[in-house]
């Protein structure tokens, strides 16, 4: 896991040297650029990650609600003195660094949670677990909100995968991606055409589970809650602001403007696109090194490989993802201490989403939402919210046999 | 411990999803980077600029190397809207000297072209003001120069012939691949004609250029690149000193000068006037100074040279004489009777005074109206005819090989092909067969309705010089360092008659000159041969016409001299053609008297 981390924190540091290496600006060095930044970034993250491995594991364990405390109240204060980019009123100024609490909060939810669910007397089959839960997740989330995230707040939804592992029913997991799938169906297709479909394959299910009463009531009822949930999709829809739809309707390709909203991912894929096999060349990228792709060393770092590393490199960077996400879940299991175990799968699950949706809106598979890739995009908070959850996590596999 | 076991199992479905993630987004690679080609398109279009590299554009030169045209950097203000940042719109309005609603209107007018593409913000500054404001352009992002090249001419004159450069326009820009909005293109005279040659071919350059359309380099070192070919230098066979020298005798005289040498064809000296500076033509002052010209009254922009048609008056005379000699209704020896002019019923066709009858070569010399007059009729209505209309068709066809009544094909723009009337205009205007010889006999002394330039009266006198043929008049000499030109001047054009009669012609013209009607043209040193003619004019004082050659033998120069409303053909345009002929052949003065009085005349 340290090699993988060390491989991709390279990766992301070359890359954005790529992204915004110019003639005037050639050093990797060069401090006033992302890549002498992103450097700057990376050690103090190398040094996180060794004080991490030095202390004491148990910490986190017996600290967890107090971190969770102190990042709620964070994330309540930067709304009011925050400092606001690109609309998000989620940073904290230091002098010219900014401190974005809600990178934050994925770990200290997710140690809240591990804490929480670990506990010897608390079994998620109970409502009145799944409600704490609920609103151990909601009171980031709804500050994050607040501070006009959103990008960041639907990251907590990606925690349905370790719920799943601890024992949620796994109707629930298959009805939130079942959302997900209606969600898209129901903006891609027309709402009647989506709904029209449902009620055949309900009538075929009713069909074949007529004589067993109990499962043909569920089915109905199902029917009418994905019905309502179609319903309501359009609705919430056609009530978004406006630049979020123009969004989702470049995305799913119903509104084609090269100009404004569609730019940034016809580029992005242009970019990605004209990588070809092999790529362009390491600094060779044109789409990426003349600015035609938007914010390539954060949000679209992925184009950059993709363009001059070409399908090599992207796959290359997936695979390493896919290496690292597998790799953690198998960690997880085989922790002794519950703890730890909840801790990794969250860690996984944050993990996941943030690739899933990061590069799938580079690929245009999903819409711009404004989260960064993993250890890879330029952006200090990022780097070090994620090292540092990557490293307590390394931290308590290496003393796992102490914990319990 | 057995949920235990099978939540832990859950982990297979977790890792599941996650690779079934990652199975979509490889698949959506392989779409993106392995199968679509059309990223790969639009990433070049994206990223690639063609820019053109001018070369720069051919010079001119006269006969005897002297330089007429050349390229003079100048310098065009280029704005990119949005690289523009706020600044001090008054200082900039003040070291452009605008006024401040008229930045406004070009700068919206940029910016509405295309805030991200380079325009032109205001072109043509000289290097003077170039260099002035160059130095403080750099407060100004946003706004560059880019360098240009405008046609300089050190002598001002030649400006019909030399022709000018200025935009392409839409008509052009539909029918050629070659050209792009802003480019300069000939538009008149030899700029026109030679444009190919002249221009060189446009090289090429692909850079690549960031989202804001800003080069940052060029494409795989230049590899795709093409150089341009610069345009190739003319050697025109103008002289420019007879050229200055005919527009400083053309001076207040309205009316055109045309010299050629016979042998080559090659045009000497044109000169229309009223003329104007070609430099006025050029750069920033050009649409202003053209709006001037158009509009006035002297219509200095119209080529007499090449586009007034005039009847020829007596000079006409000659190719009356030749043709009927060629058909053999002349002799030389044949005599008319003149009785103070032509008579015939209601028709008088007068006459000066001077004895009769005449034979050919004197009725030439004193330029008698009613022996042509009675040599026509004789033509039209010679028995070898079965008709009036093929009488006048044989005529017709012999004196258009003469180069009259078409177009001569030069290498110059808007040359008219005068009017020698068909006999279908004659059936039109009289009625079919309902006219003869004598409806139509101003036509023997070179009235009525025929038409013909100052060029082809040089041709004329070329032709006669040539006895009986003529080379394609042309005004370049020799392309680049090439010496063959265009293989259509070097063809001998033979007239219809032949050479012989010409010699008998020829020694009239002397006799013009010497004893006749140009006795003022009388050189000591050569023999010239010329014919005077005064070309009617309905609307005021009638044109004085003089053609002429010289020497008699080895001619070196075929010219025509036409001076519009100066009378009577003799007392002008006899002296300037012969001023002309002496400045070519022996390139010095011996009349400074003659000389004066013709340069200080105003005639209009
Ligand atoms: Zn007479």
């Amino acid at each position: 896991m340290v090699t993988l981390y060390l491989i991709l924190v390279t990766i992301g540091w070359v890359n954005i040297y790529a992204a915004v290496y110019s003639e005037e600006h050639k050093s990797i060095l060069d401090f006033g650029q992302n890549s002498g930044k992103q450097l700057i970034w990376i050690l103090s993250s190398l040094l996180i990650a060794l004080t991490l491995l030095l202390i004491d594991p148990k910490i986190f364990n017996t600290f967890a609600y107090v971190i969770y405390g102190v990042n709620l109240v964070l994330l309540i204060l930067v709304i009011f003195v925050g400092r606001e980019i690109s609309g998000s009123k989620s940073w904290f100024g230091v002098g010219d660094v900014g401190i974005q609490p809600a990178e934050f909060a994925k770990l200290a939810t997710s140690l809240a949670l591990a804490r929480y669910l670990s506990a010897i007397d608390v079994k998620i089959q109970n409502s009145s677990t799944k409600v704490y839960t609920f609103i151990l997740i909601a009171l980031p989330v709804l500050a994050i909100l607040l501070e006009n995230d959103t990008g960041s707040a639907l990251v907590f939804t990606a925690l349905i995968f370790m719920l799943y592992r601890e024992g949620l029913s796994g109707n629930i997991l298959i009805l939130g991606l079942m959302m997900v799938v209606m969600f898209f169906a129901t903006l891609m297709i027309d709402k009647l055409i989506v709904l029209g479909i449902i009620t055949i394959v309900a009538l075929i299910i009713i069909w074949f589970v007529r004589k067993n009463r109990k499962i043909l009531w569920i089915s109905i009822g199902l029917f009418f809650l994905t019905a309502g949930f179609i319903y309501s999709v359009d609705y919430a829809f056609s009530h978004l602001e406006e630049h979020q739809k123009t969004r989702i309707d470049v995305l799913l390709g119903k509104q084609v403007d090269l100009k404004k909203a569609g730019y940034n991912v016809n580029q992005s894929k242009i970019a990605i696109g004209s990588g070809g096999f092999a790529g362009k060349g390491f600094l060779n990228g044109t789409q990426t090194k003349y600015n035609f792709v938007p914010e390539q060393s954060t949000d679209f770092i992925f184009c950059t490989i993709g363009e001059e590393w070409g399908f090599v490199g992207s796959l290359t960077l997936l695979g390493l993802f896919m290496g690292l996400l597998i790799r953690i879940v198998t960690v997880a299991e085989r922790q002794r201490s519950s703890f730890s175990r909840i801790y990794g799968y969250a860690l996984a699950s944050i993990l996941f989403f943030h690739i899933t949706v990061n590069i799938g809106m580079t690929i245009g598979l999903f819409p711009v939402i404004g989260i960064p890739l993993p250890f890879v995009s330029y952006g200090g908070s990022s780097l070090w919210a994620f090292t540092t959850m990557l490293f307590i996590f390394i931290k308590q596999d290496s003393s796992r046999l102490n914990l319990l | 411990m057995i949920l235990k076991q099978s939540l832990s199992g859950r982990r297979f479905v977790i890792i599941s999803i996650f690779l079934a993630i990652g199975i979509i987004y490889v698949t959506r690679l392989i779409y993106l980077q392995l199968i679509d080609d059309s990223f790969i398109i639009s990433a070049n279009r994206n990223v690639l600029r063609e820019l053109t590299v001018y070369p720069p554009r051919g010079l001119i030169y006269d006969r005897n190397g002297k330089l007429l045209t050349y390229n003079e950097a100048i310098y065009d203000l280029m704005v990119i809207p949005k690289q523009v940042r706020d600044f001090d719109t008054i200082e900039f309005c003040k070291m452009l000297n605008l006024p401040k609603e008229e930045f406004k209107s070009m700068f919206s007018k940029a910016y509405n072209y295309s805030p991200y593409k380079a325009s032109v913000f205001e072109k043509q500054y000289s290097k003077e003001e170039y260099s002035f404001i160059e130095e403080k352009l750099y407060k100004y992002p946003g706004f560059y120069f880019q360098s240009r090249t405008l046609r300089k001419y050190p002598y001002p004159m030649a400006a019909h012939t030399l022709g000018y450069i200025g935009e392409v326009d839409n008509s052009v820009l539909d029918s050629s691949h070659y050209y792009k909005p802003g480019d300069y293109i000939g538009i008149s005279g030899i700029e026109k004609s030679y444009e190919e040659v002249l221009r060189g071919k446009n090289g090429c350059t692909i850079m690549m250029v960031d989202n804001l359309n800003r080069v940052k380099g060029s494409f795989r070192d230049g590899l795709f690149d093409t150089m341009p070919i610069p345009g190739q230098n003319l050697y025109s066979s103008l002289d420019a000193d007879l050229q200055a020298y005919g527009e400083l005798l053309m001076k207040n005289k309205r009316g055109s000068i045309v010299a050629i040498e016979p042998s080559t064809g090659e045009i000497l000296s044109i000169v229309t006037s009223p003329s104007y500076d070609p430099n006025l033509l050029v750069g920033r002052v050009r649409t202003q100074n053209y709006v001037k010209l158009s509009e006035d009254a002297d219509k200095p922009l119209f080529n007499r040279a090449l586009m007034a048609k005039y009847p020829p008056g007596s000079t006409f005379k000659l190719v009356n004489a030749l043709v009927g000699l060629q058909e053999g209704v002349l002799k030389t020896a044949t005599a008319f009777s003149c009785e103070r002019g032509f008579h015939v019923g209601k028709l008088n066709v007068e006459c000066h005074p001077h004895p009769s009858p005449l034979d050919l070569m004197h009725a030439i010399a004193v330029s008698c109206n009613a022996y042509f007059c009675k040599a026509f009729r004789a033509m039209i209505d010679s028995r070898k005819f079965h008709s009036v209309r093929e009488g006048y068709e044989t005529w017709r066809k012999l004196v258009m090989s003469f180069g009259l009544g078409e177009h001569l094909n030069t290498d110059l723009t808007s040359e008219l092909r005068g009017n020698i009337p068909s006999a279908n205009f004659y059936d039109k205007y009289h009625g079919k067969n309902r006219w003869k010889s004598l409806s139509i006999i101003s036509l023997a002394i070179g009235q009525g309705e025929i038409g013909i330039t100052p060029l082809q009266l040089a041709n004329l006198a070329s032709v006669i010089a040539n006895r009986g043929y003529y080379l394609t008049p042309h005004i370049v000499k020799a392309i680049g360092n090439k010496k063959n030109l265009n293989p259509k001047f070097l063809d001998k054009k033979k007239t219809l008659v032949d050479a012989a009669y010409f010699n008998i012609v020829a020694d009239a013209m002397l006799m013009v000159v010497e004893a006749g009607t140009a006795s003022s043209a009388k050189s000591d040193e050569y023999k010239i041969c010329g014919k005077t003619g005064t070309a009617q004019n309905p609307h005021g004082k009638n044109h004085s016409i003089f053609i002429a050659f010289a020497p008699k033998d080895n001619p070196k120069i075929a010219i025509s001299v036409v001076i519009e409303n100066a009378g009577f053909g003799a007392t002008w345009a006899v002296p300037i053609a012969s001023l002309m002929i002496e400045k070519y052949i022996s390139g010095k003065i011996t009349r400074p008297d003659v000389e004066e009085s013709m340069i200080n005349a105003k005639i209009y």
